[in-house]
């Protein structure tokens, strides 16, 4: 009896592990943007998938950073070497959008191979972002997170302020900087990703166009609408914030973090998808807030909108091929997977049924706080302002926005001054995506 | 009487110049040629549509005041680079020279840096400048002085440019060193005689027989600051704050990788290629005139 139960898990770890010997299994290639921790986990869920089953293979490979995988698929296609899957960060969005006879969409994919497939099963907020204005899903939502206020409660507490205190309005940090520079503190506040945090989702936040024609979803022929006052006002705030030394200007990426985890900042603006990172590194009670708003202004708090990257599936391969694309788009939408993923990294859960396994499993029992970001996206309904961005050359507008705001923030330049030549300028860049997309 | 080395007939010469001829055409006479045709269009990223715009992209570009900009930006980074890489570089050949003995492991030392990469040299001078955790900021916090380049203008160039420059101490250095070494010593000694101190003989003597090296040199290290200095800058500023450090090569990086606007990127590169070529004609017809061969 024990010889033959040995046998048999002997015969069914070999056929595990080796899918591709015992038959002719169909591969597909997968490009992403992910190194360390979320590499390995990116790796584990290939390789659960390609256990799974026989069909297919899937074979991941890291092509960099998200600018640089992109650029790497683009390469590819124009090679005619493009992957069956090639993971898009969410500026890149109108990119893909507009290269019709670049991409499969996702909603055709799925339909061609028979797979089981509803959009409704994801997150309002989330499928957004990817879905045409008729309802269309053309990329899966795959990492997505949204900023939240992570707080150092050591360092308020070292301050003299209660942790606990109210933080859920920018008069009320105000209030909290002013205490923690009294005290002494040499970063009140930092920020990472100030463009997506401070004007793209403060925006949303507030209920308030970033761009005309519903933040571009309606056409090619947007206009940045930034500079309007309740923006104006935020960044002058912020400004006048860096000048009296509340708010640390660390760099236009995610470089405040280190500033943060290291316990020099107090408070700090980031993804909810720093969780893994603060969770290592920080040696200090920390808790984890929603994105303040500004009270008084009409419709505030609406909801924020994502950052992340998508899936897109690029033309030009084998109908079977795609019917295996279909198979691994469905895996990782999987509730299990799913949820595994926003436990284990921070970002949020792209289908509701992971959110509420999770919830279920006494994840947000034992984590307090991981389900900030969730509520923050999911409590209200998303209007024309507050679905998403969906604007050509984005990179570029981010990086003209990004110095604008080191204008603001040295002094250079007051917020309406530099909010006004941002739009101008990016409005040059969105013309030139228009002339080449009509 | 010239004595002049001549081949009989065409074929034999013609078929020792031609593999260089083929390099030539495949490595930049073609790439080149594309770069112009390509800045003629607004391409889609993934090639798909290509839209006729004649000089559009080159006005596009010229109206721009930001791009205006970075030419006088590129200027600043390019001369101070040639400076801080060519003048450290004579001094440090000069006392090489003077040296009797461990001249030859004080040679190798120096040439090192030459083998650090841009980007990695970037990298290392980040690091020391990091406002957070760099040694340099730390010392000059404690001499009183806030350092901080993510948002201050000159700071930041100063850093992009001494980055830049340093690991081409080396190579300068090295040409600068054979040049020494090729100075008769008998016009010294024969100074040395009359009386001249060493720096006498140094500025009469010496640096008027090194011009053909230092031409050659300051020729070579604009071309280098022009076009590939983009790795440091990458790494250490991405061209901010604000655009303090957006060099034009830069731009054709960030326009054309980053942004993925293929066509501005081509027109760019068109500029800039004009711009080094007539660049380099002018040092060849006016600087050249004061060297002494």
């Amino acid at each position: 009896m024990f010889k033959k139960a040995l046998f048999s898990t002997m015969l069914a770890g070999a056929l595990l592990a080796s899918p591709v010997a015992s038959f002719a299994a169909t591969e597909i290639q997968f490009w992403h943007a992910f190194t360390g921790r979320l590499g390995e986990l990116v790796a584990e869920q290939v390789k659960t998938f390609n256990a799974s089953q026989s069909d297919y293979t899937v074979a991941a490979s890291h092509k960099g950073n998200y600018s640089e995988t992109l650029n790497a698929g683009i390469a590819a296609f124009r090679a005619r070497e493009q992957p069956h899957i090639l993971m898009v960060f969410e500026v890149g969005t109108a990119t893909m959008m507009a290269a019709k006879g670049a991409v499969n969409p996702v909603y055709e994919v799925m339909a061609n191979a028979g797979a089981r497939f509803d959009p409704d099963a994801y997150i309002g907020t989330v499928k957004g972002y990817y879905t045409t204005t008729d309802g269309k899903m053309l990329s899966l939502p795959f990492n997505s997170s949204t900023p939240v206020l992570w707080v150092n409660r050591d360092a308020l507490k070292a301050a003299g302020i209660d942790p606990d205190s109210d933080l859920s309005t920018w008069q009320k940090v105000g209030a909290v900087l002013d205490k923690l520079k009294a005290s002494g503190s040499k970063c009140p506040l930092t920020t990472a990703w100030q463009s997506w945090i401070h004007l793209e989702n403060f925006s949303a936040y507030h209920n308030i166009p970033f761009a005309t024609k519903d933040n571009g979803f309606k056409g090619v022929d947007t206009e940045l609408a930034f500079n309007g006052p309740v923006q104006v006002k935020h960044i002058q705030t912020m400004g006048d914030w860096a000048k009296q030394g509340k708010f640390f200007y660390a760099g236009r990426r995610n470089e405040g973090g280190a500033n943060f985890r290291s316990g020099e900042c107090a408070l700090f603006t980031e993804s909810s998808a720093g969780y893994a990172g603060i969770k290592a590194e920080a040696k200090f009670d920390f808790g984890v807030r929603p994105l303040p708003y500004w009270d008084g202004v009409q419709g505030a708090p609406q909801n924020t909108i994502i950052g992340g990257a998508s899936l897109w599936v690029m033309s030009g391969h084998k109908p079977d091929e795609y019917k295996a694309v279909a198979a691994f788009l469905n895996f990782l939408s999987s509730t299990d997977i799913q949820a595994k993923w926003h436990q284990d990294t921070g970002y949020l859960p792209i289908t509701v049924a992971a959110g509420e396994k999770t919830r279920a499993d006494g994840f947000y029992q034992k984590n307090p706080g991981t389900d900030i970001a969730v509520i923050q996206m999911t409590t209200r309904q998303p209007t024309a302002n507050s679905k998403g961005l969906r604007l050509g050359s984005f990179d570029q507008i981010r990086g003209i926005i990004d110095e604008e705001l080191e204008a603001v923030w040295s002094g250079d330049k007051d917020a309406q001054t530099a909010l006004n030549s941002a739009a101008e300028r990016g409005n040059k860049l969105l013309r030139r995506f228009e002339q080449a997309n009509r | 009487m010239e004595k002049l080395v001549t081949f009989k007939g065409w074929l034999l010469p013609l078929a020792l110049v031609f593999p260089q001829i083929v390099i030539s055409a495949v490595f930049f006479f073609y790439p080149a040629g594309q770069a112009v045709w390509q800045s003629l269009f607004i391409p889609d990223p993934f090639g798909l549509s290509t839209k006729f715009v004649g000089l559009g992209n080159f006005e596009f570009l010229l109206t721009d005041e930001f791009y205006r900009a970075s030419f006088l930006t590129s200027a600043v980074f390019s001369l101070l680079v040639t400076l801080v890489s060519m003048v450290p570089a004579l001094f440090l050949a000069v006392m090489a020279d003077r040296l009797i003995k461990g001249a030859g492991v004080y040679r190798t030392l120096l040439i090192w840096p030459y083998a650090v990469a841009p980007a990695v040299a970037g990298v290392l001078w980040l690091f020391m400048f990091n406002t957070r955790v760099g040694v340099v900021s730390w010392y000059l916090g404690q001499l009183g002085y806030d350092w901080n380049h993510v948002l201050n203008e000159a700071e930041a160039m100063g850093l992009v440019v001494v980055a830049s420059g340093w690991g081409r101490v080396s190579y300068n250095f090295l040409f600068f060193f054979a040049a020494l070494q090729a100075v008769p010593r008998s016009v010294i000694e024969a100074a040395a005689i009359d009386g001249a101190s060493f720096w006498r003989r140094f500025f009469t003597i010496v640096l008027p027989l090194l011009s053909p090296t230092t031409f050659f040199l300051l020729v070579v290290n604009i071309v280098y600051a022009f076009f590939e200095t983009f790795g440091v800058i990458h790494t250490i500023t991405g061209g901010g704050p604000q655009q303090a450090t957006t060099i034009l090569v830069y731009k054709v990086f960030a326009d054309g990788f980053v942004g993925q606007d293929l066509g501005s990127s081509a027109a760019q590169s068109v500029i800039l290629l004009l711009l080094v070529g007539a660049l380099t004609v002018v040092q060849f017809k006016f600087v050249e005139k004061r060297v002494h061969y």
